[in-house]
């Protein structure tokens, strides 16, 4: 029975991606991407990774994911954003999406209504995890710190507004 | 260790990789290219959950957190990269950035 849902979350996961990479509006695209992520982590979850499949749900679907929006959004501005919303809103956009994710739904809902007889894997909870973390992997948690600093200072410098770096850069 | 095959898992990871490396190969808009990285990152880090599970260790999910904190620092920096192009060439497409000024 798990692995029937093993089989089902990746062909789900395996058509949200082509889906993703055949789309030719950006949004569209970012729409089957979250799904695809979701799906992940439904996978996470089946192979006994809680900790994980709640950090791909946060952090990748919601907070990356969100960024994308925001990029997408700012790119977007004119007169024909009024026309193009008007498009996205059409069914035929959000249909398959909504349906591919009813069916993440109902798995989560059988993994958790059947309890630990759904799961398979060793199961590595929160616990071992940060035990690990914050043991012999403590120097690693720092060097990921500075990467996210060194990230968080490059994402300020590259998207700041400035007058002067588009007056130069019209004229190359 | 019941039920998923290692073997399964690591295919589905493979095919995920793939797809996105052939996102990243086709695709010509910035946006969906950071996309396709995202999935291939992604991809990356199913195979590390799925090697995890199998030996019941916790090392494969502080391989995922790693390439998490990696996909957030990358897609900060290749949007706001993304951002400054369209600020200065007004498009998005990929092959008008084939020549450098030096």
């Amino acid at each position: 029975m798990a692995l029937t849902l093993f089989y089902i979350t990746s062909a789900v996961a395996i058509f949200a991606t082509v889906m993703m990479i055949t789309r030719l509006n950006a949004v569209h695209g970012l729409l089957y991407l979250i799904l695809s992520l979701l799906a992940v982590g439904v996978l996470f979850f089946l192979l006994g990774a809680h900790f994980a499949a709640v950090l791909e749900v946060i952090i990748y679907a919601g907070a990356i994911m969100v960024l994308f929006v925001f990029v997408i959004m700012m790119l977007n501005q004119g007169q024909k954003t009024l026309t193009q919303e008007r498009v996205w809103l059409q069914p035929g956009v959000w249909i398959g999406p909504s349906l591919l994710s009813a069916i993440l739904l109902v798995e989560m809902w059988i993994i958790v209504g059947y309890g630990n007889g759904a799961e398979t894997g060793s199961v590595v909870n929160a616990k071992q995890v940060g035990i690990a973390l914050y043991g012999p992997y403590l120097l690693v948690v720092e060097l990921a710190s500075m990467l996210l600093l060194a990230g968080l200072v490059g994402a300020y410098h590259f998207g700041r507004p400035k007058q002067k770096a588009a007056k130069t850069g019209r004229s190359s | 260790m019941s039920g998923i095959p290692m073997v399964q898992g690591l295919l589905l990871s493979v095919v995920l990789f793939v797809l996105g490396l052939v996102g990243v190969l086709v695709r010509r808009n910035l946006i969906m290219i950071l996309m396709s990285l995202e999935v291939m990152l992604n991809a990356t880090g199913l195979a590390f959950i799925v090697a995890g599970s199998r030996w019941g260790e916790a090392d494969g999910q502080i391989m995922f957190l790693l390439i998490l904190t990696l996909a957030a620092a990358e897609v900060g920096v290749g949007l706001g990269l993304a951002l400054q192009i369209f600020r200065r060439w007004h498009t998005l497409d990929a092959d008008v950035l084939t020549g450098m000024k030096g």
